[in-house]
């Protein structure tokens, strides 16, 4: 099979969660629930100051075409609504505060639904309706990519099991535990695709993954793919050229070469929207790294503090230097530990010491062009930015980059190229816009 | 929000990625030194103490001139990057045995000042400094730096067995192996033929003599077998790409083999074109510096096709008896141009279709 060009080989350090099973942490006594989860326009609140809620109650409704709801994720008390910084991105968003009762009371519009002669429409409507996002990290609503343009012919759906990211294993904590309910939650979206081919791409690092998801998969015609551990393995269009062989133009979208991409942990939270009509509240988390007493995999409420779980992981084992939301390739270190976990948030991270190598000239190695998935040439495009000649940047593919870190990673200069690339992007994307 | 009420300190903010792999540019650097170190042990094996105090004054004189350059530009001091270090060490590898010990300083001083530093430093010179600076002596004073050669301390300049030796003129302890071929008919007295000697030249005898280095040459050059387990093991460890030194090597092999040449018994010929002269530290050690040589895997197999093609057609033709300083400066010359000609194909841009 094809594999993709590059990549890098990190220590994973999985060992310290991998064979952890999934626990449900503790009701949180308070959720602080930004508007803004997933790409595209935030959701508009529909609750205010002292209203009461009910966990899955929707709290905002979607605030345009690429958008979706938002839900209380705990029953209790709105205690205010207002415009509090982003935990990724530190801009302003309209934020949903909400005081627990600790009940813990189902919204009434969560029971199980007829599912005899569902039609993919329906399927549709119900994800939307649940707020549903792609939950690898990049939250791109899910409604929205199982709606292609209709010149888009879609033939395969990709179930994204690798979590290539080092320290993460909520994925695969889920498809060890939870593999009938991935599997059933696939059948919904490859309905709503209306596609026949349909596989499930695991890492090779995850022998007992592949086991649980093989036994569940038999007599549904999905086919099981195991790959080869290599970081960014999971990206998704690593992953369809890895797959099928097919690339994803550039500029491109999936759909262009007839497929979807999924993650496991979207395909579970599917399978609860469609059956029992429950919205995304929760999802797995990862609590690990050298700076949490106990590492775990929490299934955890959205908009829980960060310090909250960091708690019940018996908390900080020293004075923590660096905190990541996500892995340690992509992920975004936090300024504090107050902020929530969000749709996206795969794993928290805690690091006593961390590596701030002094950066360096470049030396002209060439490992960057030969770790960079894409194709790019690492080491001139960040050239290009550095002499504010962004235009050659933009003509050297500059946006085609995915920011996975492997240039970076294997820099021996330890040159900070994704910070550069990343304003070098946002410098092309807003001299557009004007 | 308030910040961090149970966080002490304040976190630690940047952008993706967290972690870095552990290779550094001095731990590469570092590691080409050590890769030297076994022809550096040959080299005063072989040429005595003289060889120790000339690489012992160039890579000396190497660090002084470029950690005084970086002082006077006002830029850091990278000294403990280890560059120099081998810019030094390369340097005096280059040089004849028995030149002037003022020689080795006035190389240093130019790869480190003019070569380097002049263009900004480890990263952006355009040529290799030791062989910037190696061309500049050899221009300046060619005497010192292509008649001052030793023989080694138990064998001789040339390599050649002592019954070859009887069919030569006095000159030929003067001749280094690749001098005998490029002049070989001057040197023999008077009624006897040349192809005698070429035949010696390329016996078992000879062969041996210059893969172990019990010969003439420059001070770094002369034993391929050390300059291969230094290279092999930088080629192990992925500090230089395999491709340039393979190549390159195999185009000069392939090379001599096809054009025309003194050839008594093939495979001779093309080991002891392999082994002399300064192939083996070029090939490993020169064509791979980074810094002048391609960004690409493409790239790298044209750059060391090219030096390959150089050195082999100076080999033959050329005016001097060796050619790979040569060779490898003008493909430091053509690098930007092989980089921008090989840039890898960007996913999602397949032209065929």
């Amino acid at each position: 099979m094809d594999k993709f060009r590059g990549g890098i080989h990190p220590r994973e350090h999985k060992e310290a969660t991998e064979f952890k099973p999934i626990e449900v942490a503790p009701l949180p006594q308070r959720v602080v629930i930004p508007l803004s989860q997933h790409t595209g326009a935030p959701s508009k609140p529909v609750v205010k100051p002292g209203d009461a809620v009910r966990t899955g109650t929707m709290i905002a409704e979607p605030g345009g075409n690429l958008s979706v709801p938002t839900h209380s994720s705990i029953s209790g008390t709105v205690s205010e609504v207002k415009e509090l910084p982003h935990p990724l991105t530190s801009r302003f968003v309209t934020t949903v505060t909400i005081e627990s009762d600790q009940q813990d009371t189902l919204d009434e519009n969560i029971k199980e639904r007829d599912l005899n002669n569902i039609t993919p429409d329906e399927i549709i409507t119900a994800i939307r309706n649940a707020g549903i996002v792609g939950l690898g990290g990049a939250a791109f609503p899910t409604f929205f990519k199982l709606t292609p343009p209709k010149d888009k012919a879609i033939d395969t759906l990709i179930i994204n099991g690798c979590e290539c990211e080092p320290y993460l294993t909520a994925d695969h904590r889920l498809m060890v535990e939870k593999p009938t309910e991935i599997v059933e939650g696939t059948t919904y979206i490859a309905r709503a695709l209306g596609v026949k081919k349909v596989l499930i791409a695991i890492e090779d690092n995850k022998p007992d993954a592949i086991a649980a998801i093989k036994e569940a998969v038999a007599g549904t015609g999905f086919v099981v793919r195991r790959l080869k551990t290599k970081y960014p393995q999971g990206a998704e269009k690593q992953l369809i050229k890895a797959c099928l062989g097919r690339e994803v133009p550039s500029g491109g979208l999936p759909a262009d070469v007839g497929c979807i991409v999924q993650n496991v942990g979207t395909a579970f939270a599917v399978r609860e929207a469609v059956r029992f009509n429950r919205p995304l509240y929760e999802r797995v988390v990862t609590v690990t790294g050298s700076g949490i007493s106990e590492p775990k995999n929490l299934l955890v409420r959205i908009g829980t503090p960060v310090k909250d779980l960091i708690k019940f992981c018996g908390g900080y084992k020293g004075t923590p230097e660096k905190i990541i939301m996500g892995g340690p390739m992509m992920g975004i270190s936090l300024a504090s530990d107050e902020v929530p976990v969000l749709k996206g948030t795969s794993g928290i991270l805690v690091f006593l010491q961390t590596q701030e190598p002094e950066e360096q000239d470049c030396i002209r190695c060439g490992r960057c062009i030969e770790a960079c998935p894409m194709g790019l040439s690492p080491t001139r495009l960040n050239y290009h930015i550095k002499s504010g000649r962004l235009l050659q940047a933009k003509n050297e593919h500059l946006l085609d980059c995915i920011e996975c870190g492997c240039c970076a990673f294997v820099c021996p200069a330890k040159i900070r190229l994704v910070h550069n690339f990343k304003y070098g992007k946002s410098e092309i994307l807003r001299a557009r816009e004007k | 929000m308030k910040m961090n009420s149970d966080v002490k300190t304040r976190l630690l903010v940047t952008a993706s990625p967290h972690i870095y792999s552990s290779v550094t540019v001095s731990k590469l650097m570092w590691a080409v030194v050590i890769a030297l170190l076994p022809a550096l042990g040959g080299s005063i094996y072989f040429f005595g103490f003289k060889a120790l105090l000339i690489i012992a004054i160039s890579t000396a004189a190497a660090v002084l001139f470029d950690t005084l350059a970086q002082l006077m530009f006002k830029r850091k001091v990278t000294v403990g990057d280890g560059s120099a270090v081998i810019t030094g060490l390369l340097l005096a590898f280059n040089l004849p045995p028995n030149v002037p010990l003022w020689l080795p300083i006035v190389g240093a001083a130019f790869a480190s000042i003019v070569v380097k530093q002049f263009f900004g430093g480890l990263g952006h010179n355009f040529i290799n400094p030791a062989l910037g600076a190696r061309a500049f002596l050899v221009a300046s004073w060619p005497t010192h730096m292509t008649t001052t050669w030793l023989a080694p301390h138990n064998g001789t300049l040339s390599g050649l067995p002592s019954q070859a030796l009887k069919l030569c003129t006095d000159a030929i302890t003067t001749a280094t192996p690749l001098n005998v071929l490029k002049h070989g008919s001057k040197l023999l007295l008077p009624g006897n033929e040349p192809r005698l000697l070429y035949q010696h030249l390329q016996s078992w005898e000879t062969i041996k003599n210059l893969f172990f280095g019990n010969i003439g040459g420059c001070l770094g050059e002369t034993s391929a077998l050390l300059l291969l387990i230094g290279g092999i093991f930088l080629i192990v460890t992925r500090v230089i790409d395999w491709r340039i030194p393979l190549s390159y090597l195999l185009t000069v092999a392939v090379l001599v083999l096809i054009l025309p040449g003194h050839k008594t018994a093939v495979l001779n010929y093309f080991l002891f074109h392999l082994f002399s002269g300064g192939l083996m530290l070029g090939a490993f050690y020169m064509a791979t510096d980074y810094v002048t040589s391609p960004l690409t895997h493409k790239g790298r197999v044209i750059f060391g096709i090219g030096c390959g093609v150089l050195t082999s057609v100076i080999r033959l033709w050329g005016g001097y008896p060796e050619g790979v300083c040569y060779s490898i400066l003008l493909m430091n010359v053509a690098t930007p141009l092989i980089d921008r000609l090989t840039l890898p194909r960007i996913f999602g841009t397949r032209s065929k279709k």
